[in-house]
């Protein structure tokens, strides 16, 4: 089964900490979905994610099951990377792989077996997109800030991996574009699920799970209602990137801020 | 009896591996474990205190643990027998990246981590060559691009080994190594098991605890500096 031909994943309900089963029936993920999972600290936002990446059978910790297209995926789904249409973008953001830049993403199109020579520029000038901080093709991989690394695997796995459903953990911890990232993973029809405590990451996303005691609280689709959050999300997000290079380049902001 | 031979380098998580292993299949199986480790080992107490299965260690001292391993292997496959187990878990002590102490008639288990570094695969070659099923660990911590060039360096060494990705802590992903625990054939007969390559395994004049430097002092295996790029390739 060609990994492009997933139409929908579905999550079905396992049980929280206490052992209690959880109270929804189906989420469902289909193509171009922007989905936030939000939650406190310890809440089990990772564990949700990590039960999607590893296409849980009842085999976690959660009990959780995920199916491809209604029914369990094929092994190679799970197992081989080429044909596993979920990338994962974890937390860490320090690459242990000792290579350069370039010696690293040509061995990942090595191992996917593409020919196009080009995407490895392709794939540093769109992670070039998502961070403030030049990547260049030959810095190593282990010199590479949080933002670079995030922005680096990002744009992997939308050329490179070209994973239908994206998973990124925290992505905002890391000082990356967010919005450019959301906008480039929308215009390629990608399923993007964040787990978040940025409010305007939360705001950008179509749906949010709630999470709470290992398990998922709610399911919300605010549909529009909160348009008016998300605008003022966006000033404020503006006005704090404004500052933020003002403090990086060395500037002592004295002037208005919100103008 | 069914026999795993568990070995890979120390903080791999080959004891997360052995103990998620124990936990999914005791109910189907009657487990026996054996830790081999050089001076101390706490890992047989633990694992006997954790699942009530019969569990030993044997410390190798001033020898190879991996030549202990050899050594005992063949009293241990009997004491399991007597305790009545159906499957075997020997777990090594995982200190040199060369030995490669898989037998016959049993399922070699190579356990390495996922943060471990892009060159690892390459430097425990070995014990990657003759192994049947590479299980990575910590695969939690790193994203998709890295566990595929992880993967690519694991079969340049080895091109048709089993990978299992796993999160030993938790579990995920364990279910394909159980499976071919469960797959492996039993014992036929424990006189005919033999290593399945030659390791680097013999008692030298350093394991002995001859301590001064240089070839001079030393008998066996014995070379010069200049005369090859590696001291010494097997008889």
């Amino acid at each position: 089964m060609d990994p492009s031909a997933v139409r929908e994943i579905t999550i079905l309900p396992g049980r929280n900490r206490n052992g209690e089963p959880e109270r929804f029936e189906a989420i469902t993920i289909r193509p171009g979905d922007t989905i936030s999972i939000v939650g406190p600290t310890g809440s089990g936002k990772s564990a949700l994610i990590n039960d999607i990446e590893v296409f849980a059978r009842n085999d976690t910790a959660t009990g959780r099951t995920v199916l491809v297209n209604g029914e369990y995926p094929p092994e190679e789904f799970v197992r081989d990377p080429a044909y596993k249409p979920v990338a994962l973008i974890t937390q860490n953001t320090r690459c242990l792989a000792d290579l350069t830049v370039e010696e690293f993403l040509a061995m990942h199109v090595r191992s996917r077996k593409i020919e196009d020579e080009s995407i490895v520029g392709r794939t540093i000038d769109l992670a070039n997109e998502f961070t403030g901080e030049k990547i260049r093709s030959c810095a190593r991989m282990t010199a590479l800030s949080g933002g670079q690394t995030r922005s680096l695997l990002v744009a992997d796995a939308v050329l490179v991996a070209a994973a239908p459903v994206l998973l990124l953990d925290e992505v905002e911890n890391a000082g990356i574009f967010k919005e450019r990232v959301i906008e480039v993973l929308r215009a390629g029809g990608k399923a993007v699920i964040f787990v978040t405590h940025d409010p305007l990451v939360s705001l950008l996303s179509a749906r949010r799970i709630v999470m709470r005691d290992g398990a998922v609280e709610r399911v919300i689709e605010p549909d529009g209602r909160e348009i008016a959050a998300l605008r003022e999300a966006l000033r404020l997000d503006g006005i704090l990137h404004r500052m933020r290079e003002q403090i990086r380049a060395g500037d002592l902001i004295t002037g208005p801020v919100g103008a | 009896m069914r026999l795993a031979v568990v070995a890979g380098p120390p903080s791999a998580g080959k004891t997360a591996v052995v103990r998620q292993t124990i936990r999914s299949l005791r109910d189907r199986h009657r487990i026996a474990y054996l830790k081999i480790d050089v001076v101390r080992a706490f890992e047989d107490e633990e694992i006997a205190a954790e699942f009530g299965i019969p569990a030993r260690k044997v410390c190798s001292g001033d020898l190879c643990p991996d030549h202990a391993g050899v050594m005992v292997m063949r009293d241990a496959i009997a004491w399991a027998g007597e305790e009545g187990a159906d499957l075997l878990l020997v777990e090594s002590a995982g200190l040199c990246l060369r030995c490669s102490p898989y037998t016959t008639q049993a399922l070699g288990i190579v356990v390495l981590s996922a943060v471990s570094g892009t060159n690892t695969p390459l430097k425990m070659a070995a014990m990657l060559a003759l192994a049947d099923i590479a299980v990575v660990t910590r695969i939690d911590l790193v994203s998709q691009a890295e566990k595929e060039v992880f993967r690519e360096r694991i079969r340049e060494v080895n091109p048709d080994l089993d990978i299992v990705e796993t999160n030993a802590v938790q579990g995920t992903g364990m279910r394909y190594l159980l499976r071919a625990i469960e797959d492996c054939p039993p014992i036929t007969d424990p006189g005919t098991i033999v290593l399945r390559g030659a390791p680097p395994l013999g008692v030298c004049t350093v394991c002995i605890g001859k301590t001064e430097i240089g070839w001079q002092h030393h008998f066996g295996v014995v070379r010069r500096l200049e005369d090859a790029d590696y001291l010494f390739r097997g008889d």
